[in-house]
């Protein structure tokens, strides 16, 4: 039986039943953000960054190739499901609307810049 | 009474910071920090695939003091958020909610995200780190 009265099923108030997935997909790309951010973080003390060459070296191994490129996806994609909880706590009506967009543009943009670059190095760019 | 004038609860001018709220805040902040580090760190593998010249000028201007201070800023975010995601992930499985308990998890992540930020900073500028 639902509590919900027939006008507010007309309106479509309430919740929308996606929450569960949301927070779950949250909870699983933070697990592999951090196991990812933990590998990254260790990396970069082993790397000369000013170093080019090294640095373009060390991308395009295809361990690092793969292990990046899930860093940059998984991040972009928990940074997204975040960003959205923020905008939707803190705005409403069309800056509610034109924010989730843009940063779900932003965040797929951001991802796939970072994809292609990585891709070009280890792809002998 | 107007749907956007309601008082909203907690009365956050009038309501005393806790260690709690505090760190819980922070959580959302240094999250919405690190979203803006992707950027950077975008700009860091777009300008290695780029070439010798671009490279050059992103480390000009990561190198700088200013960029420094940011990359510093966004370690002490990452470590942050790092270990109170473990300690959310923690609680999500029913475990640690005892005032004290909260209130030690709380000084002990906002202390080791501080202690690893200095050690971090202090192997990357001592090893082959720029």
């Amino acid at each position: 039986m639902s509590l919900r009265s027939p006008l507010s099923r007309v309106l479509g108030l309430g919740a929308a039943g996606d929450g569960p997935a949301h927070w779950w997909a949250q909870r699983v790309s933070a697990v592999g953000m951090a196991l990812l951010g933990l590998w990254f973080v260790f990396s970069l003390f082993g790397l000369d960054l000013a170093d080019r060459a090294a640095v373009s070296q060390w991308i395009a191994a295809p361990l690092n190739s793969v292990l990046l490129i899930l860093l940059v996806a998984t991040a972009s994609y928990h940074s997204h499901l975040g960003v959205q909880v923020v905008i939707e706590d803190y705005t409403r009506g069309w800056s509610k609307v034109t924010g989730l967009v843009a940063v779900q543009f932003i965040h797929v943009v951001a991802a796939g810049i970072g994809i292609v670059a990585i891709l070009r190095l280890a792809l002998g760019g | 009474m107007a749907a956007n004038n309601r008082p909203l609860s907690p009365h956050l001018q009038i309501y005393r910071p806790q260690i709690t709220s505090v760190l819980s805040i922070l959580h959302r902040i240094t999250g919405v920090v690190l979203s803006a580090g992707i950027v950077v760190l975008v700009y860091w593998l777009a300008a290695a695939a780029g070439g010798s010249e671009s490279y050059a000028v992103a480390l000009t201007i990561l190198g700088s003091v200013a960029g420094r201070v940011f990359l510093f800023g966004w370690t002490l975010a990452f470590f942050y958020h790092f270990l109170n995601g473990i300690r959310h992930l923690v609680w999500d499985t029913g475990r640690g909610f005892e005032i004290a308990q909260v209130e030690r998890s709380g000084w002990t992540v906002l202390i080791l995200a501080l202690a690893f930020s200095a050690a971090a900073w202090a192997i990357l500028l001592s090893g082959g780190g720029s």
